[in-house]
């Protein structure tokens, strides 16, 4: 405001240069805060570890736990295990995507049945689901249907409010674009209720997918003999401490794949959108 | 309330048009039982304080909402019977907004050219109109950007060139230029005087800016609130093109003055 009312006090003098040293270097700071920030951390990780003397089936060191890791990733038999907890966050966040936005989609269009679903939909969302998962494994047992699941029922109800919330936030003026150009019931979904509703539900997908993994660890815990959720139990009754953070390394890594994949695909669905695009 | 002016069968014919909104136990009048005929060719503009129905009553000629009585007829096909819109009239109206409403996933080219994706045409049919028409509005070169990359001008251009993409013989227009800065606005106000005298276009144009209707209208129908009602239709004399310099002669300051001296009796 200052500056404005100076340069139309003097029109001939240029405002004063005050561009602030982050403008066009917003990109590139993370690619060199990220690691540097990761470094201090591991070697602050690093130095408590050897000043203290802690018990490394405790706190194991930063080397310890990268050896670990390396021999997690040269073992066919942790791959396998990180295969099938894979395996299961990605069959439950497939159904728990194609059931969410469908019955989302007709949830925000037809109001009776919003009505009718919607005590049940809070009550589900307040049951700490987590707590389901024992009854899961009696229910479908110790193999790889509890997990998927688990998976899917977490990711289910992001998936689902948000498709709800995408398809009620369609703008009226757009709903009067279509109705004044006679559109068909079809078209309006297809041309307008689809692509506006996508941001939100493509958000939905993102808190959807991190939740999957969430449910498909917790489910190998309980039960079974496979998945990295269990080699992590295995780890930890070992007292393997170290093997255990390598195994959380994988995990997190894993996450980090499919959070990105899904910010992948929103740049490919919705580029016009804030959140997608570059 | 009919004109003698209009000698060809009106392109706009409505009878007795009435409108309550609400319940049964609060309802509002919205508008009172309303004649009015808008004859081919012409530019008519409603005029009015807030709440007096104008808007309400071009959304009706739209095919927006229902009246709740009353024939409205586009080009001799009626456009509502008993509450159900008759979609077959709806052919020859365009409808323009005050916020541009085009929608974001689409590039300003797809935009303009959605109507005519609905109805079916081809894909290489679509894009030689659409580059017509931007021709024709002025924003030729925008093709493949995004709305949110346009000014608040432009995307009006974007919306007006994909109300006329079908070529329908009435242009409604809804507060069209209310959202945009004065000088922006003095700049469409002509290009819209200029599209009406090329494309022989009938437009109904909603407004609350009395300076704005004198300078586009061939009629002004000033309208009363509660109930809405026609207070009054004024014939705007000025030969077209009319150019900005208009606004500063004492015969359209005259009008204005005329104009607005009702309105503050009548809000």
């Amino acid at each position: 405001m200052v500056e404005a009312t100076s340069n139309t006090l003097h029109p001939g003098r240029p405002a004063p240069q005050r561009r602030s040293w982050l403008a066009g270097r917003e990109a590139t700071i993370p690619w060199i805060t990220t690691p540097l920030l990761l470094a201090i951390l591991v070697a602050i990780w690093h130095s408590y570890v050897r000043v203290s003397g802690i018990s490394p089936f405790i706190l194991p060191g930063p080397g310890a736990v990268l050896s670990d890791w390396i021999d997690l990733i040269q073992s066919p038999r942790a791959w396998f295990h990180a295969g099938m907890t894979v395996y299961a966050t990605l069959v439950g966040f497939f159904w728990a995507a194609l059931i969410g936005v469908v019955l989302g989609v007709l949830i925000a269009r037809i109001r009776w049945l919003e009505l009718t679903l919607n005590p049940f939909i809070v009550a589900t969302q307040v049951i700490p689901k987590v707590a389901l998962v024992p009854l899961f494994v009696v229910w479908f047992g110790f193999g790889i249907t509890s997990k998927v699941i688990v998976a899917g029922v977490l990711a289910f109800f992001p998936i689902l409010t948000n498709t709800v919330l995408g398809v009620k936030s369609i703008d009226e003026g757009h709903r009067d674009v279509m109705t004044a150009l006679n559109a068909s019931r079809w078209q309006i979904f297809r041309r307008l209720e689809l692509p506006s509703a996508l941001p939100y539900i493509l958000t939905g997908f993102e808190v959807g997918i991190v939740l999957a993994i969430i449910g498909a660890v917790v489910g190998e815990y309980l039960g079974g003999n496979q998945g990295l959720g269990h080699l992590l139990i295995q780890s930890m009754n070992g007292f393997e401490t170290s093997q255990m953070f390598a195994v959380l390394i994988q995990m997190s890594l894993i996450g980090f794949a499919f959070y990105f994949s899904i910010g992948l695909l929103k740049r490919l669905l919705i580029p016009w959108h804030a959140t997608g695009g570059a | 309330m009919l004109s003698d002016r209009v000698a060809a069968p009106p392109v706009i014919a409505l009878r007795a048009i009435e409108k309550w909104y609400g319940t049964r136990d609060r309802p509002v009048h919205a508008l009172s039982a309303t004649d009015l005929d808008v004859g081919a060719g012409e530019l008519l503009v409603l005029l009015g304080p807030s709440g007096c129905g104008k808007t309400t009553l071009l959304r009706m000629i739209g095919g927006l909402i229902a009246p709740t009585s009353g024939d409205l007829s586009i080009v001799g096909r009626s456009l509502w019977s008993r509450g159900e819109r008759q979609s077959d009239a709806l052919a020859d109206l365009g409808m323009v907004f005050q916020d541009a409403n085009l929608f974001p996933w689409l590039s300003i080219e797809d935009n303009i050219s959605l109507p005519l994706e609905l109805k079916g045409m081809s894909a290489a049919a679509r894009r030689t109109k659409a580059h017509d028409l931007m021709k024709l509005v002025g924003i030729a070169g925008f093709e493949k950007r995004w709305p949110r990359e346009l000014s608040g001008g432009m995307r009006q251009r974007a919306a007006i060139a994909r109300a006329l993409s079908y070529d329908p013989k009435i242009l409604l227009m809804d507060e069209p230029f209310g959202a945009l800065d004065a000088m922006t606005r003095d700049a469409m106000n002509l290009e819209l005087q200029r599209l009406f005298l090329t494309t022989e276009k009938s437009i109904v144009l909603v407004t609350h800016s009395i300076a704005e209707a004198v300078f586009l209208a061939d009629r002004i129908v000033l309208l009363s609130p509660r109930p809405g009602r026609i207070d009054r239709i004024v014939t705007v004399p000025f030969a077209r093109p009319r150019t900005l310099e208009l606004q500063a002669t004492a015969e359209f300051q005259a009008i204005v003055l005329g104009l607005r001296q009702r309105l503050t009796e009548i809000s």
